[in-house]
């Protein structure tokens, strides 16, 4: 994704700022108290608490049915509140929705965008709706197209995109007027991973030109990549809200997996591994394999490196980051109810050495 | 795994307020912006959807020689005395069809992800459904000219002439307009588009036959002879009628157009409130 010199996705000026309109914390971008939903006798949301800064991204954890979708369908107007109080930018959520509106951009898990039209009508469609005038819609229409890598696609039917693509214009679309605030959910659900490295990038450059993300998703390993705050939610309530760091801190740390192809080596490379981690490794001498605690990824590489020096050849090594499932089993002190459709690339990193 | 930045060291935020100098309400004007900007997106949805025009051109052809061959003999005699009666009812009944589509096609375009882009926009809440209705007059259009077209082959004569045939059309469109509003609110409330179009059956089929559309009204029995009276559909026929066959600008005429305004006070709210509920 090139994006051209000069070019913003997001511009917080787009305003004025008038002295006529009454002073509001500049330095808030949502704040809501005791959200609640209720559909039927499911408590969905159950009294969560946000504060999202302007210029962060923050990020809501949770596995399906916890709450996250209904909880921004709520901040986005699209979902009536049943209990609690929200404002985004000082601006009442309930009382004010049309202002509400303009100043958020809202990207939701399934693309939301028409079917029957171009990507490029789309753009313009939307443009359009939300106030441009029709040469100035058609520009930005191109300048998104192009911002995104789409412009070939341009008049294409949607029908033939691929899913990567229509989430693409899907954020496109959300991003027409500038929004200082703009709302993903799941940005990255169903993507392959070149795609959802792509995303990742795009929502990194719209922070960079001054908006403000709030994003759900189920991948702890996306809230570590992008978020500045997370909050975890389960069954509707918020269990934990802190920085990534602090919330991996609560719940443990990486391990590292070695296998040596020797057998009769494990205990001198346990050995190793003890004297470089400075932890004692777990051994499985049956397998070969040692596992150990590991503070900092990047010491992996002396490991292998030390092993190497003592003419030890190892068959496989991995690093296991923790997975969503035992943030939770930390956490809440129960296992996430669907089991978390963790993709392997992400939540487990291993590589065969061949030797 | 990167080190993550923290906010604070992100480049500084911009102070000014992103809410000041925003309307929470919206102008007339914008209001009929966002309508036309709705209605090109039916009309672009139109042209790439053409089996959705099945309704207002092959079916008025075909309704229309039909019913002339059935009932023309039985009714008047013979066919082409039977036309004056049939052609006036049969526009009528062609917009009323076409109108129910809109129903229709508005509840499945509701069930897409696009409807929730809407939803979440600041635009006015009636675009959504007043656009694709503004498109939809062309199909009234097509259809009424269709059926007058195929009279005429038929060895139908207006007696109003070219002006009263454009006149009888042009009420019918507006009729066929304002009905529309009766499903599209049923449409923004019924669960899915095959549900739309049974309930949709449901009430054009009494609407039509019980009038004076096919048959003259004083052969029915007096119970369904006074149901057919107060029928607006009775009363459009009537003034078409009138319209394109003696060119004249009856009362009728203007008993159709209260009934059409009636029906757009009543419905076109109760479809947005619904419309919104629906979110």
């Amino acid at each position: 994704m090139v994006k051209p010199p000069g070019a913003t996705l997001c511009d917080m000026n787009l305003t004025p700022d008038t002295t006529s309109t009454p002073a509001r914390p500049t330095d808030v971008a949502v704040q809501a108290s005791g959200l609640v939903k209720v559909f039927g006798d499911n408590r969905a949301v159950d009294s969560i608490d946000l504060d999202v800064r302007r210029g962060e991204i923050y990020g809501v954890l949770g596995p399906n049915g916890a709450g996250k979708t209904t909880t921004l369908m709520m901040l986005a107007t699209l979902l009536r509140m049943d209990g609690g109080e929200a404002s985004i930018f000082g601006v009442d959520v309930r009382r004010e929705p049309h202002i509400i509106r303009q100043l958020i951009g809202v990207t939701g898990q399934y693309a939301s965008v028409d079917e029957n039209l171009t990507a490029r009508e789309n753009l313009w469609l939307f443009g359009r709706l939300m106030g441009l005038g029709s040469a100035e819609s058609k520009r930005r229409a191109l300048d998104l197209l192009e911002q995104f890598g789409l412009e070939e696609a341009a008049n294409r039917p949607i029908s033939a995109f691929s899913g990567g693509m229509r989430r693409r214009l899907d954020l496109a679309a959300s991003l027409i007027t500038r929004p200082p605030l703009i709302f993903l959910d799941e940005p990255t659900t169903g993507l392959d991973p070149r795609t959802r490295g792509q995303m990742w990038q795009t929502i990194r450059d719209l922070v960079a030109d001054g908006c403000t993300v709030l994003l759900t998703t189920q991948y702890l390993d996306e809230a570590d990549q992008l978020a500045d705050r997370i909050a975890v939610i389960d069954r509707g309530r918020m269990v934990a809200e802190g920085t990534t760091d602090h919330l991996k801190g609560s719940v443990g740390q990486s391990s590292l997996h070695l296998q040596v192809s020797d057998h009769e080596h494990i205990g001198r490379a346990a050995g190793l591994v003890e004297q470089i981690l400075g932890s004692v490794p777990v051994l499985t001498p049956e397998a070969g394999t040692i596992t150990a605690p590991l503070d900092n990824t990047g010491r992996t590489a002396d490991v292998l490196v030390a092993l190497r020096d003592a003419d030890i050849s190892v068959a496989s090594v991995a690093m296991h980051k923790p997975t969503l499932d035992e943030v939770f089993l930390a956490l809440t002190g129960h296992a996430t109810e669907d089991g978390s459709p963790a993709p392997d690339s992400t939540d487990y990193q291993e590589l065969e050495v061949a030797r | 795994m990167t080190t993550l930045t923290a906010a604070e060291t992100r480049a500084p935020v911009h102070s000014a307020d992103p809410a000041a100098g925003l309307q929470s309400r919206l102008s007339l004007g914008t209001t009929l912006s966002h309508t036309f900007t709705m209605a090109w997106r039916a009309l672009k949805k139109m042209r790439r959807n053409p089996e959705q025009f099945m309704d207002v051109t092959l079916q008025p052809l075909l309704f229309t020689a039909m019913f002339a061959y059935v009932f023309g003999g039985a009714i008047s005699g013979d066919v082409s005395t039977y036309l004056p009666a049939l052609i006036p009812g049969m526009l009528a009944m062609g917009s009323l069809t076409a109108c129910m589509a809109t129903g229709v096609q508005l509840r499945e375009d509701m069930d897409k992800g696009v409807f929730d882009r809407f939803r979440a926009l600041p635009i006015a809440r009636i675009a959504p459904l007043a656009g694709p209705m503004v498109a939809d007059l062309v199909r009234y259009a097509l259809a009424g000219s269709l059926t007058f077209i195929m009279g005429v082959i038929m060895g139908y004569r207006p007696g109003g002439g070219f002006g009263g045939s454009i006149a009888a059309i042009a009420l019918v469109m507006v009729c066929g307009w304002s009905m529309a509003w009766i499903f599209t609110w049923i449409g923004t409330w019924a669960r899915s588009a095959s549900s739309v179009q049974g309930i949709s059956m449901m009430f054009l089929f009494p609407l039509t036959f019980l009038s004076n559309a096919f048959v003259p009204a004083d052969t029915l029995p007096d119970w369904l002879h006074a149901f057919s009276n107060v029928n607006p559909v009775s009363h459009v026929v009537t003034a078409t009628r009138s319209l394109a066959n003696d060119g004249a600008l009856t009362a009728e005429v203007g008993w159709s157009l209260i009934a059409c305004a009636v029906v757009v006070a009543i419905f076109a709210p109760l479809s947005v409130r619904s419309y919104k509920r629906s979110m």
